[in-house]
């Protein structure tokens, strides 16, 4: 549906956009994740086409789009503030877009009503935007943009203005409506959280480039890169070398950890390559008794603890690595806090599936 | 009263000069009105008798009511020019990162400090060079130039407090640069454009210098005043006449600084 090729954005000498490839099918709803300044703003605008891109193409169902200016592209966009029209009320909001159409005013009426019950404001058309909350605006925002019926929705941090509750109730709305309509969604947002559970891919964007596009649990679980790693989820890094590679796997010898067994196919072929060792914190075990067995243990001591509610990250410092590992435990018990009093000696267990490893950059 | 005059000797000295400053800038206008009801044709104390009737003549004068129309047309369409050329000049300056900005926006607010007197004999000059033939025209054009700051001025606060996302989502709503000006910039910035009508129209209604060098034979309202001031038996007619344009452009200052404070914008923009 979306096409993005070798696409770049220079503002003077700053290169905003470095060369970015996507390919976002039709249909799918796909996030651009990224911190502010990598560029995933200024992507989506060149799509939207209020910026011109200096380098590349961009292909919207089949067309080029370098001379379409962003009235005529089969794409509408939430921005991030809403920009509801603050002269008008709802209904002409909504309607703004259907005059060009050249659709009758009692039919525009209908539509109109159609999308306010879509979004589960009716009767509120005589609201002018200043008597909105903002999940209202955003709702608004969304019905401007869908009555046109687009091929592509683009969300520009659609939902970065509103509070935690609401946020997640408009995240479970967005999925509902897009899967219901079947329109392409490419969202922007810097909340690793919110492009996870929306999306059916995510493109990870740092310094102006794509670094990694792949859906939710493949971020997740095989990160390509440290950057990707540690900015999907937590993630405890160590500092490993290669040893001995053999057909069952190979041996890498971690800061911390000891000897690991990985993969043959995931180091590098170089005979003691550096590389780096990364496991999640959910797939470390804290053990209060040293467990049996002599492999994928490690002795610590428990530095503290932090509470989230239905889990409970430990610091642990162990021999050899200068940072606490960080484990994660499910609270699946109430008040076990007397269990993990500060300083008590731990031990943390791993399987070796769950080990994953990065190039030591 | 009496807690004013209880406090402090710097307070009362202040009070004073406020008091003085305050008689010497509206006495000599509130004797206007005052002046324009006296039955006899001296401006003297004590007042010979009040009267209307200086009101009434006014409604015989043919020449007043050509005077008055020249400066009514005259008003409309300069309003209308200047705030027409002041919008893009005021959305520009507010949105764009123009290289020598202030230049510019310095070089057109230029006719805020040059002495209009020097500059209506400068337009004289130029005016006969070309031998264009002097006439409300040639008024029209000096006056423009003479309102663009103001006008926009009044709009620039308009801009700079409007959100540009709302241009882009017009765009993105399928709306080109021609409708979206219509439909979202102009009623967004409709109170601007109403107060720099108002404020041009007033400022060209009153204004002398251009009218008195430019205008050839067709007088506006200030040049007929002036020609009728060597007679002074209709001095208290035109009494009547100031009080009535007094009241007129007063309203229409108040009106215009009501719908969009004469803000500082300009202030703002010399620190910038």
């Amino acid at each position: 549906m979306i096409e993005v090729r070798n696409v770049s954005k220079r503002y003077g000498r700053v290169e905003a956009v470095t060369e970015v490839s996507l390919d976002i099918k039709a249909g799918e709803f796909f996030a651009l994740l990224g911190a502010s300044g990598s560029g995933k703003t200024t992507l989506l605008r060149m799509i939207a086409g209020f910026e011109p891109v200096t380098a590349g193409q961009i292909v919207i169902d089949g067309q080029r789009m370098e001379e379409v200016p962003p009235h005529l592209r089969p794409i509408n966009m939430v921005f991030q503030n809403y920009a509801i029209f603050p002269h008008l009320n709802v209904q002409d909001n909504i309607a703004y877009g259907l005059r060009r159409l050249g659709i009758a005013k009692p039919k525009q009426a209908e539509m109109v009503n159609e999308m306010l019950e879509m979004i589960a404001l009716p009767g509120y058309g005589s609201r002018r935007a200043h008597e909105l909350s903002g999940g209202q605006r955003q709702r608004v925002a969304l019905a401007r943009a869908l009555i046109l019926k687009p091929k592509v929705l683009l969300l520009d941090e659609p939902l970065g203005a509103l509070d935690k509750q609401l946020r997640e109730q408009m995240q479970l709305e967005l999925r509902l409506l897009q899967q219901k309509l079947g329109i392409t969604f490419v969202l922007v947002t810097h909340d690793q959280e919110e492009a996870l559970s929306l999306s059916d891919r995510v493109a990870v964007m740092s310094q102006g480039r794509v670094v990694q596009v792949d859906t939710p649990s493949a971020l997740y679980d095989n990160p390509g890169s440290r950057l990707v790693a540690s900015f999907v989820g937590n993630m405890n890094f160590f500092a490993g070398r290669v040893g001995k590679t053999g057909p069952k796997g190979a041996d890498v010898t971690a800061e911390g950890l000891g000897l690991v067994q990985v993969r043959a196919d995931a180091v590098p072929d170089a005979p003691f390559a550096k590389v780096l060792v990364a496991l999640r914190p959910e797939k470390l075990h804290l053990c209060l008794e040293k467990p049996a067995g002599d492999s994928n243990v490690v002795a610590g001591k428990l530095l503290t603890t932090a509470y989230m509610g239905e889990r409970r990250l430990c610091f642990v410092q162990i021999e050899g690595r200068a940072e606490p590992v960080t484990v994660s435990i499910q609270n699946q018990r109430r008040a076990v806090s007397e269990d993990l009093a500060q300083g008590r000696a731990v031990w943390m267990t791993w399987s070796n599936d769950a080990i994953i490893v990065l190039d030591h950059q | 009263m009496s807690k004013l005059f209880s406090s402090n000797a710097a307070n009362r000295s202040l009070f004073v000069y406020a008091a003085i400053f305050s008689v010497f800038l509206y006495l000599p206008v509130l004797l206007i009105p005052l002046f324009s009801l006296n039955s006899g044709i001296y401006v003297k104390f004590p007042l010979d008798g009040l009267t209307f009737d200086w009101y009434l003549e006014l409604a015989q004068r043919a020449p007043l009511r050509t005077a008055l129309y020249n400066s009514l047309q005259l008003g409309a369409v300069v309003a209308l020019i200047s705030t027409a050329l002041a919008v893009p000049a005021a959305k520009a300056i507010s949105r764009y990162r123009l290289p020598g900005i202030r230049l510019i926006v310095g070089f057109m607010m230029l006719p805020f400090v040059v002495p209009a007197l020097i500059f209506g004999v400068a337009l004289l000059a130029l005016v006969n060079r070309f031998d264009v033939t002097l006439s409300l025209v040639t008024v029209a054009a000096g006056q423009i130039v003479i309102c663009l700051p103001y006008a926009i001025s009044t709009l620039l606060p308009r801009f700079d407090t409007y959100d540009r996302s709302i241009e882009e989502a017009s765009a993105d709503l399928g709306e080109n640069a021609l409708w979206t000006f219509w439909r979202i910039t102009v009623p967004t910035i409709g109170p601007g454009i109403l107060a720099s009508l108002l404020m041009s129209f007033t400022i060209s209604f009153d204004e002398f210098y251009m009218a008195f060098f430019l205008s050839g034979t067709d007088a506006t309202l200030p040049i007929y005043i002036w020609t009728q001031l060597r007679f002074p038996q209709d001095f208290p007619s035109l009494l009547a006449l100031a009080t009535l344009i007094l009241i007129f452009s007063f309203g229409m200052v108040l009106a215009s600084l009501k719908i969009s404070g004469l803000s500082q914008s300009i202030k703002n923009r010399g620190t910038k």
